[in-house]
């Protein structure tokens, strides 16, 4: 039972639900709840299978309101807690997760996006940006990474929930349906071997009494008055703001004298990157841009970028949400914008390539 | 000399007086709770969740760690906290809303895993928060603001017995009871052996108990008592539905 999950390093061929389930397990989560949806379902079977030889738990809930809301009981019971979701379960999740926003509940939510509106296709999409980023009545207070492929899908898991304990934010990895089911090699290891460190949790409620006294807390997200609101708003978008800059993440390359510069995120950004690979060695000026970060969002280097090129070409499945974004990121800026939308649709290089080359 | 009226020890006496209408039973069910705590002498180990609705003004009620919620959203956030710490007591506390109508879900799956979590429903037969709105626990032919002709039982059906419906879906070890707050007494039995089943890790306890809301029953205090005495009692019975402990004792 004591012996870690992963020994060392060890080079893997998995899919992406399984690769949620080892991170997890590497990042010492303590329990997970879940209700089945595809196409996250996997992370729950590999979970279930692996979790109880750590002496790790699982409760499978009647829905998403309530995997939602167990989780945060978890988290405010002081465990590394998680959950995973996509489409309608996503928008079930959104009235827990606002309860996360308003209390600051470190709490982790996986989200395998699926087609949309409504049931749609339980395939693959990047149609839950918006509702990932800004769901819920609420301003967004949320950290969101969105992911490319196993590798990241791993580090990234590890890494939402140090983000969540440390900044004490809902922390999202928003993956999609190919990520999922996809089967890919990585590297798995151990973080704390590789020098990263566990971030401690700490319960809210349900602490041992110290020297004989015991200190009760009342937790809340409900106020009596406006004012009482607007202090609590304020403060959270001061501690947002101040730590934006340790935790937005972007990649880009070729972006300093080009024409266009693509832009997309998650597992779009791959397609991208080898259109824009193949156009530079046709010596056209093309550059790439990725937001890892959705929320908060890269908005001053990609504003740079805007500024100094022509055209912002944005690539994504679906019909403008990370589009959105970028545009209020960049402002002011009065670069050309042009979209290449494929909602709740793959996007392959030589889609974007032809689309570049038209553009040119 | 004032007289300070006797209030159980673990009441947060800072937020007393409270926020409760006069004349409103949350009052007394939090006082029969209150006892049942102190005399269990559990108030370093409890997690009370608070609802929505005129629940939600229990969120610093008591000195023990406390969880205010969503509406409905009380038994699942202390399922969470259990499941993650089974050393701490649970409670959640709501209302016939939050637990019949909204969160009914939860009640149900919660009663049927046999969460080891003490839910404590306060019925008044409205959604009073709101301002006395048709509550799955209206009485037949009762005016509400949204039945103000009084509930139809042929549009809207017959009030949720809650109680017997969590009886008929749970199987050995949970605790099921339905008190009232005109014998404290008992309802304060009722609490305190719902939390002993949760303490002796046997399984889901529930109790409801039958309050009065006269600000919305727009009632006069004789007029109140008798409501929740004499008619409320004639739809929802009073008493022990299950007890785990009694059956071991025959």
């Amino acid at each position: 039972m004591a012996e870690k999950p992963i020994q060392g390093e060890k080079r893997v061929f998995m899919t992406g639900n399984e690769v949620v389930a080892w991170a997890a397990l590497a990042a010492k989560a303590d329990i997970m709840y879940g209700y089945p949806i595809t196409p996250q379902n996997e992370i729950m079977h590999y979970w279930t299978r692996m979790a109880p030889k750590y002496g790790k738990r699982f409760l499978q809930t009647e829905d998403e309101l309530s995997a939602g809301f167990t989780t945060l009981g978890g988290v405010l019971a002081g465990r590394k807690a998680f959950t995973a979701t996509a489409g309608p379960g996503n928008t079930l999740m959104q009235e827990p997760l606002s309860m996360a926003e308003m209390m600051r509940i470190p709490s982790v939510v996986i989200i395998q996006q699926r087609g949309g509106p409504s049931t749609a296709t339980v395939i693959y999409s990047q149609q839950e940006v918006t509702m990932t980023t800004y769901g819920g009545n609420g301003e967004g207070f949320r950290i969101v990474y969105s992911t490319a492929n196993h590798q990241e899908l791993f580090d990234y898991t590890i890494k939402a929930f140090n983000t969540a304990w440390k900044y004490r934010f809902p922390t999202f990895v928003l993956g999609d349906g190919y990520q999922a089911k996809m089967r890919e090699s990585l590297t798995i290891y151990d973080p704390e071997d590789r020098g990263i460190e566990l971030v401690k949790t700490e319960p809210f409620i349900g602490k041992e009494p110290v020297n004989g006294e015991k200190q009760p807390v009342h937790i809340r997200n409900t106020y009596n008055t406006e004012e009482e609101l607007f202090e609590v708003i304020t403060k959270y978008l001061e501690d947002y703001t101040r730590i934006t800059p340790e935790i937005i993440e972007h990649q880009e390359f070729d972006c300093e004298d080009a024409d266009i510069v693509v832009v997309s995120h998650g597992v779009v950004s791959r397609a991208a990157k080898g259109a824009v690979q193949e156009l530079r060695n046709a010596g056209l000026k093309v550059g790439y841009f990725r937001p890892v970060t959705l929320r908060p969002f890269p908005a001053d280097r990609l504003r740079a970028v805007a500024d100094g090129t022509k055209t912002l070409l944005m690539v994504e499945s679906s019909l403008g949400q990370m589009a959105k974004l970028v545009k209020d990121a960049i402002f002011g800026s009065t670069v050309a914008i042009a979209t290449l939308f494929k909602p709740g649709v793959g996007v392959t290089s030589e889609e974007i390539v032809t689309k570049v080359k038209g553009m040119l | 000399m004032t007289m300070v009226p006797q209030m159980p020890k673990s009441w947060r006496l800072e937020t007393k007086p409270h926020k409760f209408c006069p004349g409103c039973g949350h009052g007394l069910v939090l006082k029969a709770l209150g006892e049942a705590i102190d005399e269990l002498g559990i108030q370093d180990k409890v997690v009370f969740g608070a609802d929505i609705g005129c629940s939600l003004l229990a969120w610093d009620f008591f000195n023990v760690d406390t969880v205010q919620t969503h509406h409905g959203r009380t038994t699942p956030v202390v399922t969470g906290v259990k499941r993650a710490n089974p050393d701490v007591i649970c409670i959640a506390y709501m209302g016939d809303g939050g637990g019949y109508a909204i969160g009914s879900q939860h009640l149900v799956n919660a009663a049927a895993r046999n969460e080891r979590i003490t839910a404590i429903l306060v019925n008044n037969c409205n959604y009073a928060m709101t301002g006395g709105q048709m509550a799955p626990t209206t009485l037949p032919g009762m005016k509400t603001e949204t039945t103000p002709y009084g509930r139809d039982i042929k549009e809207t059906g017959y009030p949720t017995q809650g109680p017997e419906m969590v009886a008929a879906i749970t199987r050995e070890g949970s605790y099921i009871a339905r008190g009232t707050i005109a014998n404290l007494k008992q309802l304060k039995s009722f609490l305190k052996k719902a939390l002993e089943n949760q303490m002796a890790g046997n399984g889901f306890s529930f109790v409801e108990a039958l309050s009065t809301c006269p600000t919305n029953w727009r009632t006069n205090a004789k007029d109140t008592w008798a409501f929740v005495e004499k008619e409320m009692t004639k739809y929802f019975k009073v008493g022990e539905l299950k007890n785990p402990a009694a059956k071991e004792g025959e």
